[in-house]
């Protein structure tokens, strides 16, 4: 067969979709349906509304959004056409790329040789370099990416990045006062104000939405992006690490990886959690003492004896079947798959525990009486009258849960037992930061990224946490 | 007598809510007399416990504080006393009691210990004098054997038992002043007779004055010298106790009087105040209970009453606009009759020998090891369009038998016969069906329906069960007359159960029972949980359902006034069997076994002419789990005789209907 045409477009693609994203996918459904579900009920609503007039919560509902963009971006996967065979059929290539990885296609392909420190024109340790007239010098070699746009004049290199910086920062103000003006006449337009009247009011913190703080993490998260626009485009922000990626791009790449694990483990996590728990409660006797035996069982194995046991058979079943898996990434999906799963069932004994006492003090209560009294089935008792009323303590626990698990993946990570060592974690960077650390000069850069960004998810979703508990908490709305 | 001992001039207490200002207490002004007891009467939510927290400067922090007016101590504006001065007069000058014993004391000190530590505060005795005090204290408050009580924890003791332990916490710093906020609110009537003889003895050996929270007019008259009737955060009317029980002024306390169930109004309809307490936020310009007020003339909406000479804050009594109203004829009185329902003879349910225990399991291996006899034994039979009132005691069983002939809790032994069928006896899949005849209301309107669910649905839930309109079509159609029915606007069903007030609640929970159309209704306390005016507008219209629709009421309750007002027949109940049963002419009027002699004569009345002596009962309800050999009522009993001891008494009849179980009238 004949290659006619080489070098294709890049959106000749074939959509290439991991098992992780069929359930990222199914997820979002989920979470639209109860949107849509909560804006018709008042009781629902109301929570939701005073979660957004709380300044904390939503600056760090909005910086979480920022975090979900990122990974959904890079939950779209598909693979590049390579060439076109004469037959007209297009062979594409083994490698799955998502939507992300196109959009920051230069952090992903501009490798260095190795280390390289954050801003660095050269990299971090000597080598030999043969010299134009063919003698060897030992020297710290130029980059092939970083900084190559200075060539010859790397001294040049702090005054780049000082106008870079500006232009960053001008261009971005430009595009608040923009966002600021829609803004303020999408809002002016609500409550037919002029475009002055509504900005003063948005300053003066008038009515119940913080607009400041909205239109500060906006500023913040649009500063940041222009930022890396400008900067990391020509340099390695956060350097590169032992085989020359982009420490940055490493970052970007393991929020998907975190937001999988806290979301995908809560979705494995929750039917057996709410099904298990809301049965023992509502029906007592010998089902209660089934599921109780069950999970003090299972909460007084040690988790991660269970999850080590389990991420060992997984690698067993995907060496045994080679042609079910037949990418690296595959691979890795499944094993992260595997390891939500895990991490799921050795995890709802917590929540399961609480929904029984719930339902053991709900069944008791005059309206399921007087529902028992009509003759109405158990299911519908359950699912019409019970579910609900512990729907909160559910949404609670679940966005605590979150930044546990996000901290959980980077712990079983650096143990060894966590995700895929070629999946790009959080918790294999902290992993490879273990020998970075011992060496000297010390690699202290990919280390200090993963930790930003983690702390930044993880603090984001805990004070997103605390604005959701005491919203739906019924005694601290009351007083 | 005369001496001021505490003069409250226009207190005024504000809170700060989402919804603005919440002016609790609006200016009130009273004085309290040395060693006198003044009761202030109103419903809930019109400003009583928020006065009392005022006087002690206990306003819960920092949303509400008190923003104006004085309380003068012996002269002295308490006031203006910083919280360290406070503290010696909580206590020792003033002391309080609170409505819920149970919540009061401290469940992991010994009630000992919770006694002494008053003891110790208010005056110099320390250890064996302190125990020595703290005995004697028990001792006044009438709690036997108290060396032995000192070491107990308040879970070993009952309801009553507890209020006494906080009479004698409240009493070690022998106060001048106490401060009883609805002090037997929580307590049965026979308790209740306890508690307030016992605190009218210590106020006589004291010559303590006391401030009576309380909502119940009974109470009021028993105890009272003065009274003080509060409406929507004011004083609307000062008098004393005789001239406000002979002459009530105020079109409020007019109302509160008239609303009162009882014997003479059976037949008619009660008296309904309309609406509710309007809410504390706005700023009023008439009268404030000129909606309410079936005397209202333009004058109430346009002018805000000022407090009269006469004590009384009405324009009606105001030489100003007096000729107004007597010009003006008597407008809009429903006293309207309501048409009782003339109950048939047929039988509708027969409950035959009732048993429902609930099994105690005790140690590491949850043996069985022992029964909770909640209900050991019940006949009954209800007749159609008939009321039958089960009355007794909490904890005596009442509700677990509604619950048990309903088959909503798991039948030990007996049948329930209906419509020639043992409903024990049935298949869940089979009793489904028969749901829809036999319905209940609870107590408790805030907690019978799902929060999470509009009224409409929560209405159309047994007609979806029970398969009764097929198309949402008519369901929704049947949901507006069923609210009509009950006095509800029909647009009620887009809304949720907490936008409505208690009474209304309690409608729509009447709506919900009747859509499946039933034949009985066990009627769970459904009026206990409600201030007196909307209790009369429940009781009216369970009174004009039954006569429409032919139900059967099995009425829970263990208000004697209601029962005299609405049934037909009472059964009274004792630690799981029916004591005496028979009309309501028969048991009301000629009360045959002791315990329903103690009982009604422990109901306090208003009118002192008819009050009964007071037949204390010693002691309190014994436990379910081991109840007394013999009969279950002669520990407590002043006729018990070795027989009692020995046998539980065989029924004896009076008539047809009438019947009793006690030695006293068995045949030799």
């Amino acid at each position: 067969m004949n290659i006619v045409e080489t070098g294709l477009s890049w959106w000749q693609v074939k959509p290439d979709v991991l098992w992780t994203d069929w359930l990222i996918y199914a997820l979002l459904i989920v979470v639209a349906v109860f949107i849509n579900h909560a804006r018709q009920h008042e009781h629902l609503r109301a929570p939701w509304r005073l979660i957004l007039r709380r300044r904390l919560a939503m600056s760090s509902c909005i910086i979480l959004l920022a975090f979900a963009t990122v990974g959904l971006l890079d939950s779209v996967h598909f693979r590049q056409a390579v060439e076109q065979r004469s037959d007209g059929t297009i062979r594409y290539g083994n490698e799955s790329i998502s939507l992300f990885d196109q959009i920051v296609l230069p952090l992903k392909k501009y490798t260095e040789k190795t280390y390289s420190a954050p801003f660095a024109v050269q990299l971090y340790s000597k080598e030999n370099i043969e010299m134009d007239d063919g003698s060897m010098r030992r020297d710290y070699p130029r980059l092939k990416y970083g900084g190559a746009h200075l060539a010859d004049k790397p001294s040049a290199r702090y005054e780049d990045i000082k106008s870079r910086v500006i232009t960053a920062l001008w261009k971005a103000g430009v595009l608040i006062v923009a966002i600021t003006i829609i803004l303020a006449l999408w809002r002016g337009a609500k409550r037919s104000q002029g475009l002055a009247c509504s900005l003063r009011s948005m300053w003066l913190g008038h009515g119940d939405i913080p607009w400041k703080t909205i239109i500060a993490t906006l500023a913040f998260i649009i500063i940041l992006i222009s930022l890396s626009l400008h900067l990391a485009t020509v340099y390695h922000i956060f350097g590169t690490d032992k085989v020359g990626q982009d420490v940055f791009y490493l970052t970007l790449k393991s929020i998907r990886t975190g937001l999988v694990i806290g979301t995908l483990t809560t979705l494995v996590m929750l039917p057996f959690a709410i099904m298990l728990g809301i049965m023992a409660g509502y029906y007592r006797g010998w089902i209660d003492d089934v599921i109780q035996y069950i999970y003090t069982t299972l909460s007084s194995i040690p988790s991660v004896l269970l999850i080590v046991a389990a991420v060992l058979m997984i690698q067993v079943i995907i060496d045994n079947n080679p042609d079910v898996f037949s990418t690296l990434q595959q691979r890795a999906d499944v094993k992260l798959l595997a390891l939500c799963f895990i991490l799921g069932i050795t995890s709802w004994t917590g929540l399961c525990r609480l929904l029984r006492g719930e339902s053991l003090k709900l069944r008791e209560a005059d309206y399921i009486q007087a529902a028992q009294s009509f003759g109405v089935s158990n299911l519908k008792i359950i699912t019409r009258h019970i579910l609900p009323n512990v729907m909160h303590i559910v949404l609670i626990l679940v966005v605590i849960d979150f930044s546990g698990l996000v901290l959980a993946e980077a712990v079983l990570s650096y143990v060894g037992v966590g995700v895929d060592p070629s999946m790009i974690s959080w918790g294999n960077m902290i992993n490879g930061a273990r020998l970075e650390m011992a060496r000297e000069p010390i690699v202290w850069w990919s280390l200090m990224a993963a930790f930003v960004f983690m702390l930044m998810l993880v603090l984001t979703a805990n004070l997103f946490a605390d604005a959701v508990r005491d919203a739906f908490d019924p005694r601290l709305r009351n007083s | 007598m005369t001496d001021t001992l505490l003069k409250v001039q226009n207190l005024q207490t504000h809170f700060d809510t989402p919804r603005g200002i919440l002016r609790a207490v609006d200016g009130v002004s009273f004085d309290i007399r040395q060693g006198e007891t003044f009761a202030l009467l109103g419903e809930s939510g019109c400003g009583k416990s928020m006065t009392a927290l005022s006087l002690m400067q206990l306003v819960p922090e920092p949303a509400g504080s008190i923003v104006g007016g004085n309380v003068l101590l012996d002269g002295n504006d308490v006031l203006q006393y910083s919280e360290a001065q406070m503290r010696p007069i909580r206590g020792s000058r003033i002391a309080m009691i609170f409505q819920e014993p149970q919540t009061s004391l401290n469940p992991v000190l010994t009630i000992g210990d919770q006694i002494r530590e008053t003891v110790y505060q208010h005056t110099s005795l320390r250890n064996d004098a302190a125990k020595q005090r703290v005995i004697e204290l028990l001792d006044s408050v009438g709690i036997p054997d108290p060396e032995r009580r000192y070491a107990e924890y308040p879970h070993q003791l009952s309801g009553g038992m507890k209020q006494r332990i906080m009479i004698a916490i409240a009493l070690a710093g022998e106060p001048d002043l106490l401060i009883a906020d609805e002090p037997t609110t929580a307590l049965d009537v026979t308790i209740q007779a306890q508690v307030l003889d016992l605190l009218k003895k210590i106020q006589a050996e004291t010559g303590m004055a006391i401030l009576l929270i309380t909502h119940d007019l009974g109470v009021v008259a028993g105890m009272a010298n003065r009274v003080g009737v509060m409406y929507a955060g004011q004083i609307v009317e000062l008098a004393d106790s005789e001239t406000f029980f002979k002459t009530p002024r105020h079109p409020y306390a007019e109302k509160l009087f008239a609303s009162l169930p009882g014997d003479m109004k059976r037949g008619q309809a009660l008296a309904v105040i309309k609406g509710s307490v309007p809410p504390l936020t706005q700023q009023f310009s008439g009268c404030r209970f000129v909606e309410r007020c079936d005397y209202a003339l333009g004058v109430c909406r346009d002018t805000v009453p000022v407090w009269l000479e006469s004590q009384v804050r009405c324009h009606r009594y105001d030489q100003h606009w007096q000729q107004l109203f007597d010009s003006q004829a008597l407008h809009n009185v429903d006293q309207q009759t309501i048409n009782r329902s003339n109950p048939s003879e047929d039988l509708l349910l027969q409950v035959d020998d009732l048993k429902v225990h609930f099994p105690v399991h005790k140690g590491l291996f949850r043996r069985l090891t022992g029964h909770v006899k909640a209900v050991d034994g019940v006949s009954l039979s209800i007749r159609k369009a008939h009321t039958l009132a089960l009355v007794g005691e909490s904890g005596c069983g009442k509700t677990t038998a509604g619950k048990g002939l309903l088959q909503l809790l798991p039948v030990t032994a007996g049948e329930v016969i209906y419509n020639g069928v043992d409903l024990c006896a049935q298949s869940a899949s089979k009793m489904r069906n028969l749901r829809a005849d036999l319905q209940i209301i609870f107590q408790d309107p805030y907690a019978s329906m799902n929060p999470r669910m509009l009224v409409g649905d929560i209405i159309a839930e047994g007609m979806i069960a029970q398969n009764i309109v097929k198309t949402k079509q008519q369901r929704s159609e049947r949901t507006k007359q069923l609210l009509e029915q009950v006095g509800l606007p029909a647009d009620s069903i887009n809304r949720y159960p907490h936008e409505f007030s208690g009474g209304q609640r309690q409608r729509i929970c009447i709506a919900r029972a009747l859509a499946v159309n039933p034949k009985l209704i066990v009627c769970d306390e459904p009026t206990s949980a409600l201030d007196v005016s909307v209790q009369a507008q429940i009781l009216n219209l369970l009174q004009s359902l039954q006569s429409e629709l032919a139900l059967s009421f099995l009425f829970i309750t263990h208000n004697i006034s209601v029962v005299e007002y609405l049934a037909h027949e009472v059964a009274v109940m004792y630690l799981g069997r029916i004591v005496e049963q028979g009309s309501v002419e028969e048991v009301l009027h000629s009360p045959k076994h002791p315990y329903t002699q103690a009982l009604l004569s422990a109901v306090p009345v208003i009118d002192a002419k008819t009050q009964k002596e007071v037949i204390q009962l010693e002691g309190d309800l014994p436990s379910p789990m081991n109840p007394p050999l013999g009969c279950h009522f002669h520990p407590r009993c002043i006729h018990a005789m070795q027989v009692c001891h020995d046998h539980y008494p065989q029924t004896v009849n009076f008539s047809v209907s009438h019947a009793v179980k006690c030695h006293l009238y068995a045949p030799s």
